[in-house]
């Protein structure tokens, strides 16, 4: 009998097939080896052997041994399939074989039924392991789906483990632009600082030769009446002496009212350089009742002699019209100083610029008796409860293009290294965030520009 | 002789009255006073060929000293009247502008009223 052998063959194959895919083969091969080696061996001893009836019981034997470690070894239950397709056929042949073997009457008379018995067994196992095999067909082709899927998986792993490097790096390389930035808008915020302070120092540059000469003046006028009065008591003790009384009393009076005329230009002084003092001190941001008719006319003043000291061709007349009724308003006079300050001299600074063009070509005296005269109104107003103050000139007026860009910081028409363009920009910082008021502009081409400041009271 | 000082600070003309009190008092010397330029300009219309001595300052508001100057030796006056400029800037610029101009001297404040009077001498 071969067959028996052959169904051993069949389940080991299957066997060891079910146990690569599970990858389990290596632990088991060589045994597997052995196992084909011996049940190819027990076929061809069968083929050549006058009695196979000991080969044919060894096979026996050792299907019954492989089929006791199919069910009971674990790693080969994956085979038990195999061995239920193939269990029918081995256990009718050994019957077959046992009962030959003890009565072979008992087995002839039954012979039908067992070869019956067979017949089915071979369908069964043909059945079974063609089902066997179509499951297995589909386990593969889900094994291999859930392997493409897993190298999918892998893939996309592989990818997001380099994206989130990628992200890392752009994370850093952002992380390292944002500190850059943060590095400049700290460095623009201290130049910012640097540039306000520059401002008001070139304010205060513009202010100083308008201050010297101011305080040149009062001094000039102490110095004189004091020297006069000196004469004077001289002139004194002569009518005294003399008994000349009435020239006496003439000459005490005019040396009283000089000595009142020392003192008041001696406090003339002292109040612009109070006001200087003022003008270069940091704001102290509060606010305090000022008499904005007296500010305006001081920085007036300021401004006019310090761009007459700066270029002595310069010349404008200065009017003001100060609505007397408005009394001391609530402001911070070191800011709104420097507001009317920078108005003023922008004001000068454009009737300056119309009468250069004007007078282009023409002899001295016709460049100082030219018929345009240069003017800058100082005027105040109280209307509806609100203060108005405006610096008009009657210079060339703000081309349209350039009006809106004015109030923006570092815009300036003025040649490079002459504006700091901060002027404007923070004047109109000043009287809206620091004073709740507006600041407004009217102008007309060739006719001049107006700077409104228009406070609440 | 008759001075015509010109300044817009008022104060000049007590000052120039108690310096030339002697002066004046004897009737040597008569001084008017305009406070600006155009004030000037319109004294000496009015009173043409009176003023002997314009005494003026050079940085006033409006008409400036210059312009002043300009217009008196343009248009004034046969001999045309002395003119001396005083200024608190003593630079070369405004110098040379009045002599060009036909400024006929040339004075820097403060006033050395002892300077002037000798440079008044000769010509009154």
């Amino acid at each position: 009998m071969i067959l028996q052998p052959i169904l051993a063959l069949i389940v080991l194959r299957s066997l060891r097939k079910s146990l690569k895919t599970a990858n389990l083969l290596a632990k088991w091969d060589r045994i597997f080896m052995i196992g084909t080696a011996v049940f190819i061996g027990l076929i061809v001893v069968n083929l050549f052997a006058r009695n196979n009836s000991f080969v044919s019981w060894a096979a026996h034997a050792l299907i019954l041994v492989l089929m006791y470690s199919i069910f009971t070894e674990k790693d080969f239950l994956v085979a038990k399939p195999v061995a239920y397709a193939v269990l029918p056929l081995i256990i009718i042949n050994l019957i077959e074989d046992v009962t030959k073997l003890i009565n072979i009457d008992f087995y002839n008379h039954w012979k039908n039924y067992v070869e019956t018995g067979a017949l089915f067994a071979v369908v069964w196992m043909g059945a079974m392991l063609i089902i066997n095999n179509k499951q297995r067909k589909a386990l593969e082709k889900e094994r291999l789906k859930a392997e493409e899927k897993e190298k999918e998986y892998r893939i996309s792993e592989t990818m997001k483990a380099a994206l989130e490097v990628q992200v890392k790096e752009r994370t850093s390389e952002l992380t390292q632009q944002k500190e850059e930035l943060q590095q400049t808008l700290d460095e623009l915020k201290t130049t910012q600082t640097q540039l306000i302070q520059s401002e008001k120092m070139a304010s205060l540059g513009e202010l100083t030769a308008g201050i010297a000469h101011e305080i040149q003046n009062p001094l000039n006028f102490v110095n004189n009446f004091s020297e006069v009065n000196a004469e004077l008591i001289d002139e004194l003790h002569h009518e005294i002496e003399k008994g000349n009384w009435d020239e006496v009393k003439a000459l005490a009076k005019d040396i009283k009212d000089n000595e009142q005329k020392i003192n008041h230009h001696g406090k003339r002084a002292d109040a612009i350089v109070k006001g200087m003092l003022q003008h270069s001190r940091s704001s102290t941001g509060q606010k305090e009742p000022t008499n904005i008719n007296a500010l305006a006319d001081e920085y007036l003043r300021l401004a006019y002699h310090g761009l007459r000291a700066k270029d002595k061709s310069f010349n404008a007349s200065m009017k003001t019209d100060f609505d007397e009724s408005i009394g001391d308003i609530n402001i911070i006079p070191q800011d709104m100083g420097r507001v009317i300050l920078n108005l003023i001299t922008n004001a000068f600074y454009a009737v300056t610029e119309k009468k250069k063009q004007s007078a282009q070509g023409l002899s001295t005296f016709e460049k100082l008796t030219t018929p345009y005269e240069p003017t800058v109104t100082v005027s105040t107003k109280k209307i509806n409860g609100k203060i108005e103050i405006s610096v008009a000139d009657n210079g060339n007026g703000i081309p349209q293009k350039v009006l809106d860009k004015i109030f923006q910081p570092f815009f300036t028409t003025k040649p490079t290294g002459e504006g700091t363009g901060l002027g404007l920009s923070m004047s109109y910082d000043i009287v809206t965030k620091g004073h709740g008021g507006e600041l407004k502009v009217n102008t007309k081409d060739g006719q001049g520009a107006a700077f409104i400041i228009i406070l609440p009271v | 002789m008759k001075i015509l000082v010109v300044d817009d600070e008022k104060d000049v003309q007590v000052l120039f009255e108690q310096r030339f009190r002697k002066e004046i008092r004897s009737g040597e010397m008569n001084f008017v006073f305009a406070f600006s330029g155009e004030e000037a300009l319109i004294y000496l219309n009015q009173h043409e060929h009176e003023a002997v001595l314009i005494l003026s300052d050079i940085n006033m508001p409006g008409m400036s000293g210059l312009e002043l100057l300009g217009h008196i030796k343009q248009k004034y006056h046969k001999p045309p009247p002395v003119v001396m400029m005083i200024t608190a800037y003593g630079d070369a610029e405004n110098y040379n502008t009045a002599k060009e101009l036909g400024a006929d001297d040339f004075l820097t404040k403060p006033v050395d009223f002892v300077l002037l009077k000798e440079k008044l001498k000769p010509i009154s």
